[in-house]
């Protein structure tokens, strides 16, 4: 049972989060090409290995946070609030 | 050696001592006519396909683990082609097809057991949706009944179908033809009759790389060597993305982990597939006796092939939900298996935007049934380099396309499916 | 009959108290202390099943968890269970157990003719017939005789009677296993001041020394026992928790204990559960689960009264009991010359020790303690065959140099092969393992979790040396956690044995057709692990999965072992090539109720209701479930249908008023100086033009452009919006917003928050709504000064109070309609005013029946049915409604071309032609034609309608607006049923919306 790093309430378990997906997505500006759009909404790295990835705390302080993860081993590396970069830029 | 009563009896006169190998154990040419990365069930059935379809026997298998290693030998064994959106009914029943004749067609008794699927309805809504799901089947073809809450009652007494459950049965959509199969038995019959077509299966043999030339497919590394090809077919569901990533190509796809269980062996007491999308369960009883069930995914991307614990009791919260009679019986075994989840909820079979590459995944929950079809569509758009009429709908191109095939309607999400 | 093979003293039995208790029907007597198992040895019964498959009969092999053979159906009415371990089961007064998987008796069993057919039934027989006739009707006949002779108990019939319970802990140390090891670890660790969690899954601490008969620091091992347990109880950061089995270990050093708290009992006593699951969340575990013994396949090596000798020495030992009268042992190693000693001390007669090691091997303490007592020992020799029907009789011994075998009578075969740690928690954790070649088996190496193993489970088998490791595991343990070490203290000690080295030994050869059994419960033999090679099933995942080894309910605990050597014997490959199947939880089989917990039954998801639902039921609604929440359908009254109530609802709020609960709307606040850009942003329409004072009806799209969910935004202040959504998206759109807000515009000078819970709403809807409401309200709610889509506060005249209310004036139904929206304790006065002040106006409380009836006559979609997730805005006709001055979430990939295309399934109305319009109807052209049938749509919402005495529907149909007045078919299969009907646009009563404006 993954014990999941919140930067606002410290260590808590899983099932107080919902999961919100890849981080490293970047939601393109609304006037961006279709494709862009296209690859922003459906295409995914998917990587083996450390996952940056949205927790939302849905049943403690409501806040996302980003997590980094490892999907081989579910380790968890690092996390941070959104705003803010996790240690070492992007996996 | 043929597989029959008469060849079991002979055996047991030299004491089992005599039977042949199941398939060899082959080193690797240096090249093949086209080459199937995966040895589970899709991969297998691909190059059996390959063989018998389109006489093209130059294939080898390559599995980076054991045969049958994969979600193969990882699922709730459940077959059925109970979908609503044409190009998933048609697909699946293909399907199912050919399940009716597979342990004939390849000489090993997969045990497709016709026990029927029931899906149960628990709100005017439900049923609403499993009506017009069911009178889809009807009209393209597919066997689908409606049955009351007391058809269900008397028929499957240890279902809770009493008004004060928390989610009260109302009635259930069956499929009488949909049931289970058995799961090992389908990657070692393919296994072994395309071996005896004379593809080689070879077994710890990862791909690490695949070679391009000119935009088209000419090799694959792997742990043993180089090996080149002009046709490859990736069949390795849970790790599409990574082999795809191999090419260049990103797909559309999340990994996820889904865990099952068995209970200990009990004598028969269920004898159907039992389903409930409102709770997310599902459970039937295999031949040994044991209670297979299954649930949710565990929701946040894995390739771990294992689990945690909140999935795994809300899979028996929601079996006790329906069967309250069953809380005294134990969980043998848990597991987990890795789901190609995709942004519709549909496989994907299709060549992919590098010439000679073509695949087979994407399968959600659902790739077990799929095998025969898929290994069967995945070689004809291998032999043939275009799509059947059947899979000509399963494209990587739709989601740019805007031609999503969402079954339950969910949209790009890919673990919500 | 009393108990013939009991000892008069010895064990941990309390003789002074006597238990009756039954198996198949027969009385007999046992001790406190007793486990089933041992008791039924004490009473001289060693057959007490039947094998799974051949149906042969067995006994009690071994005296724990890893028991293949002695599973018995408890049976106490609904709490009957099936495949309990006799061997775990604790004895207690009128405890009732029978044997499985035999007909018509254990001793007579029909089904053993499984056994004389057997050549035919090698590994995976199933796999090569039952394939002929073709087609899968025959294969269901032979499946279902299959069945039938599968499985081993029997389901309970009835709910279970019990409760289970969750519970959450977190320690800094958790030690798995209460043994010599486990205490020893758990001391160090407390004493360095660290939170311990100490669990064992038998009844009392101590392990394989319980009832021993060796020294601990110079005492007996009770008294060590027990003044290490004295000591940790007392100690307030040490939790001990017997009966309990750690079964399960997951990520982040999360393992699951079950703690048996009632199955010692005939039943649980009131106010407590039978089991309880425990999540504990461990800084580090120490794990010393002990060993598990393996056999040596041999010829008959499952004949009852053939048990582990290490299971032989604890049923002497521990529970007082003679496991027979006359053993042979047979051996590779120095442990099993503790049990000879033991049934020696005993009275048992030691026939003879069958050692497969050469002499020049028995130099440990324990060969020449029973070479000097005058045991006959005969090194370099194995039993090739043991004889007997339903208990062995004798053995046959032979030189494994060669020679004539030599038969030797007895009742009672011990059996030891090696001793494999029990590495399965650890191997969960991800730890990695290595083969040891000097104990044949597999030891924990490394881990990358916070794991330690100690003791027998860390391959130490001196006692002496698993005290130590356990005490250095425990100072390790809580070092790692952060703890200091103080002044060290010295490990318990005990004498040092002298031990002599194991001699690899797996089966002994046996003639041809001879059933040598590596897995005794699922009858898997030596032969069948070669078939399996030989056929290619070559990997030991492939073999497990051919031949069922290891797949009982034990799990394989004793043969898997000897298995993968077989296989590695005949691949000729070494054993650590071959490699262990995966350990997967659970280490022992665990109840499906404790998994559950309180989460069962009607508790299975929390149920919610609205501030009004006891109104509704004392007024007759008959209510349903709306996601988690309970709703009215209809308020049927006597003599009346349900159907019949909601035309009557419908009709009255068409011709006059109606109220219904809308508590069930999400509603989320909106405050800030951004939200209209907001709002700009998550709705298709404009929202910088509302006035403070209006509300809007508003349309959102996923990000790939399918409609979302809809709903109405008020602006209540220049700042301040109050947005509903529907019922089921409540918690998926704020979440939504959450997401939008934090993450990708953090820069918006937005706070949203649910408000669902805190406020409670009710619809007034009919012509003489505004009459209803002009009687109860503070404001002024004319045409003129509250008009169409006006928002505002009042008051709302309650008897003698005054409740704050927000007033809305929009519709759903089509009519002249207000909300009205109080805090949630007031929800029930609001609408019993509401309901008093239109009584002279006929007002009828309406459910949700009646209120979908009146959205289908004006063509509203609803989320779900409609917009079911493959819609856009356009299909829906609502493509006006996207503004084009801006863009929004889901607008960008609308421009893909099958998103455009004039194809696309669009919504539109339908009228019955003749008859009803079939639930979850089909649209096509043509009913008659063969299966397959082009479907050109389908019916998503469907009702009578009783203001226009109509079957009407709305459909999602194939360039559905360019079909106005066209003539279809809705057809339900399923039904047998078909209908014509008439394609129109999707609004039945009032298209200008007049009625709604007046």
């Amino acid at each position: 049972m993954l014990l999941i790093p919140c930067p606002w309430c410290g260590s808590r378990n899983q099932v107080e989060f919902t999961y919100g997906g890849d981080a490293t997505l970047k939601r393109p500006p609304p006037d961006a090409p279709v494709e862009a759009w296209y690859e922003f909404v459906y295409l995914r790295d998917n990587p083996c290995g450390p996952h940056d990835e949205l927790w939302l705390h849905s049943a403690g302080c409501r806040r996302w946070l980003k997590v980094r993860r490892d999907t081989r081993t579910h380790d968890i590396l690092a996390s941070a609030r959104p705003d803010q970069a996790l240690p070492g830029g992007e996996p | 050696m043929r597989y029959s009563i008469f060849s079991l009896a002979r055996n047991a006169l030299s004491r089992h001592e005599h039977w042949p190998l199941a398939w060899r154990s082959p080193e690797p040419k240096r090249s093949y006519e086209a080459i199937v990365v995966g040895g589970g069930g899709h991969g297998l059935a691909t190059a059996y396909y390959l063989a018998k379809e389109h006489e093209i026997n130059n294939v080898a298998v390559l599995e980076k683990g054991w045969l049958g290693g994969g979600n193969t030998g990882r699922n709730t064994t459940i077959v059925r082609s109970n979908y609503h959106l044409d190009p998933n009914a048609h697909f699946y029943e293909f399907s199912l097809k050919l399940w009716e004749t597979l342990s004939q067609e390849l000489n090993f008794n997969v045990m497709y057991s016709a026990r029927g699927v029931l899906n149960l309805v628990h709100s005017p809504a439900d049923m609403d949706a499993a009506i017009r799901r069911g009178n889809a089947m009807c009209l393209n073809g597919i066997d689908a009944k409606f049955l009351s809450r007391d058809q269900i009652a008397a028929w499957i007494p240890e279902l809770d179908t009493s008004s004060s459950a928390r989610f009260p049965i109302v009635g259930g959509l069956l499929q009488p033809r949909g049931g289970t199969v058995r799961h090992d038995a389908v990657a070692w019959g393919y296994a072994r009759a395309a071996d005896a077509c004379g593809v080689d299966i070879i077994q710890n043999c990862e791909v690490t790389g695949i070679r391009l030339d000119g935009g088209a497919v000419s090799g694959v590394d792997t742990t043993r060597g180089f090996i080149s090809t002009r046709k490859l077919g990736i069949a390795v569901a849970g790790n599409s993305s990574r082999l795809a990533a191999m090419a260049g190509i990103r797909l559309p796809i999340e990994s996820h982990v889904l865990q099952a269980m068995v209970s200990e062996p009990i004598k028969p007491v269920l004898d159907t597939v039992v389903t409930s999308g409102v709770v997310h369960f599902y459970i039937s009883q295999s031949d040994k006796g044991e209670l297979v069930m299954g649930g949710d995914l565990d929701f946040y991307n894995s390739y771990a092939q294992r689990g945690n614990l909140p999935a795994l009791e809300h899979v028996v919260a929601a079996c006790l939900a329906l069967f309250p009679s069953f809380g005294r019986l134990r969980q043998l075994r848990s597991w987990g298996g890795i789901m190609d989840m995709t942004m519709d909820g549909s496989p994907i079979i299709a060549k992919l935007p590098v010439d000679g590459l073509t695949m087979t995944g994407g399968w959600c929950y659902g790739g077990f049934k799929a095998t025969p079809a898929s290994g069967w569509l995945h070689a004809y758009t291998m032999a043939r380099g275009e799509p059947h009429r059947l899979n000509a709908a399963f494209t990587l191109e739709r989601f740019a396309e805007g031609r999503m095939i969402d079954e339950s309607g969910t949209g790009p999400k890919a673990w919500a499916h | 009959m009393t108990q013939s093979h009991r000892l008069a003293a010895g064990g941990i039995v309390d003789r002074s108290r006597t238990l009756d208790f039954s198996f198949d029907g027969a009385a007999y007597q046992g001790h406190p202390g007793d486990m089933l198992a041992s008791a039924l040895l004490a009473n001289g019964v060693h057959l007490v099943g039947r094998s799974f498959k051949y149906h042969r009969p067995r006994g009690i092999v071994t005296a724990g968890a890893d028991e293949p053979n002695a599973l018995v159906q408890l049976a106490r009415g609904a709490r009957t269970e099936p495949n309990t371990r006799a061997t775990q089961q604790e004895l207690y007064q009128g405890l009732a157990a029978a044997s499985q998987n035999r007909w018509p008796s254990l001793r007579f069993d029909v089904g053993a003719l499984n056994d004389v057919l057997s050549p035919l039934f090698p590994a995976g027989f199933y796999y090569k017939t039952f394939m002929w006739p073709p087609g899968p009707r025959w294969w269901l006949k032979y499946e279902h005789a299959i069945r039938r002779a599968a499985g081993l108990g029997h389901a309970p019939r009835n709910p279970d009677p019990d409760h289970y319970q969750h519970r959450h802990a977190h320690c800094d140390v958790l030690v798995i296993g209460g043994g010599p090891a486990g205490l020893a670890a758990a001391q160090s660790a407390a004493r360095c001041g660290a939170r311990v969690i100490l669990c064992d899954e038998n009844a009392a601490f101590g392990g394989s020394v319980r009832g021993a008969a060796d020294a601990i620091d110079g005492a007996p091992p009770a008294s060590w026992i027990a003044a290490c347990v004295d000591q940790l109880a007392a100690n307030g950061d040490v939790t001990l928790l017997p009966r309990t089995t750690a079964f399960g270990y997951y990520d982040q050093n999360l393992v699951g204990l079950i703690e048996r708290v009632a199955d010692h009992l005939p039943e649980p006593p009131p106010f407590t559960p039978r089991q309880r699951l425990w999540h504990v969340r461990a800084g580090i575990v120490v794990l010393a689960s002990g060993a598990l013994e393996r056999g040596i396949a041999y010829a008959g090596n499952d004949l009852p009264g053939t048990m582990l000798a290490g299971a032989a020495q604890a049923y002497v030992s521990r529970y007082g009991v003679k496991p027979g009268t006359r053993a042979v042992i047979f051996a590779n190693n120095d442990s099993a010359y503790g049990a000879a000693l033991q049934l020696h001390n005993a009275g048992v007669t030691v026939a003879a020790i069958a050692d497969a090691r050469p002499q020049a091997a028995l130099f440990g303490d324990h060969p020449q303690r029973a070479r000097a007592d005058g045991i006959p020992i005969l090194p370099g020799s194995a039993i090739v065959r043991a004889h007997g029907r339903l208990r062995v009789a004798g053995v046959d011994l032979v030189s494994l140099g060669g020679g004539a075998a030599r038969r030797i009578d007895c009742d009672l075969v011990c059996v030891s092969g090696g001793w494999n740690p029990a590495v399965h928690l650890y191997s969960q954790s991800r730890g990695k393992l290595r083969y040891d070649d000097a104990l044949a088996t597999f030891l924990p190496d490394v881990a990358p979790q916070a794991i330690v193993a100690a003791g027998a489970a860390n391959g130490k088998f001196d006692l002496g040396a698993i005290l130590s490791d356990g005490h250095a595991a425990g100072f390790v343990a809580a070092a790692r956690a952060g703890f200091a070490a103080p002044a060290r203290h010295a490990a318990p000690a005990a004498d040092a044995v002298s031990t002599g080295p194991l001699l690899p030994l797996w089966s002994v050869p046996a003639r041809r057709g001879a059933k040598c059994f590596v897995d005794w419960q699922n009858d898997v033999t030596v032969a069948d692990v070669a078939l399996a090679a030989r056929e290619g099933y070559r990997s030991v995942e492939h073999l497990k999965r051919y031949t069922t080894l290891g797949m009982g309910t034990d799990q394989g605990k004793t043969g898997n072992i000897v298995g993968l050597a077989l296989l590695a014997a005949e691949l000729g490959v070494a054993i650590p090539r071959v490699g262990t199947t995966t350990f997967r939880p659970p280490y022992t089989p665990v109840t499906l109720g404790t998994l559950a917990g309180h989460e069962a039954g009607a508790d299975l998801e929390p149920t919610r209701h609205s501030a009004m639902h006891d109104w509704h039921v004392e007024h007759g609604a008959r209510m349903l479930n709306a996601g988690l929440w309970k709703r009215p359908h209809s308020y049927p009254r006597p003599g009346e249908s349900e159907d019949d109530a909601a035309n009557r609802e419908a009709k009255n709020v068409r011709n006059r008023v109606g109220l219904v609960d809308v508590s069930t709307l999400g509603k989320i606040e909106l405050q800030g100086r951004d939200v209209a850009e907001f709002l700009n942003r998550v709705y298709i329409n404009r929202w910088d033009t509302l006035a403070v004072g209006r509300c809007r009806y508003g349309v959102m799209l996923r990000d790939d452009g399918m409609v979302f969910d809809d709903g109405t935004t008020s602006r209540l202040s220049a700042t301040h919006y109050l947005m509903t959504t529907t019922t089921l998206n409540a918690v998926n759109v704020m979440q939504h917003l959450e997401y939008l807000l934090q993450v990708e515009w953090p820069e918006l000078d937005v706070f949203a928050t649910s408000v669902t819970e805190q406020w409670a709403a009710a619809a007034l809807s009919g012509p003489m709504a505004r009459k209803v409401l002009a009687t109860v309200v503070s404001i002024d709610v004319s045409n003129a000064a509250f008009p169409f889509l006006a928002v505002g506060d009042c008051e709302l005249a309650a008897g003698k109070a005054r409740i704050p209310a927000r007033l809305f004036r929009m519709s759903y139904s089509g009519e002249l309609a207000y909300e009205i929206h109080v805090p949630v304790t007031h929800g029930r006065a609001m609408w019993e005013a509401v309901m008093a002040a239109g009584e002279p106006f006929g007002i009828m409380a309406y459910g949700t029946e009646a209120m979908s009836t009146l959205r289908i006559e004006k063509g509203h979609v609803v989320v779900g049915p409609e917009a079911d997730g493959r819609t856009t805005a356009d299909d829906l006709g609502m493509g006006k409604l996207v503004s084009s001055a801006k863009s929004c979430i889901g607008k960008p990939l609308l421009a893909r071309p099958a998103l455009t295309s004039p194809d696309r399934w669009q919504l539109v109305g339908l009228t019955a032609i003749d008859g009803m319009i079939p639930r979850g109807g089909k649209l096509v052209a043509d009913p008659g034609q063969a299966a397959p049938i082009p479907m050109l749509g389908h019916v998503s919402s469907w009702c009578w309608s009783p203001n226009l005495d109509a079957s009407i529907g709305l459909a999602l149909l194939e360039r559905g607006r360019a079909r106005h007045g066209e003539t279809l078919w809705a057809v339900s299969p399923l039904a047998d049923a078909r209908v014509r009907v008439r394609v129109g646009p999707p609004c039945f009563i009032d298209p200008e919306g007049e009625r709604l404006r007046v």
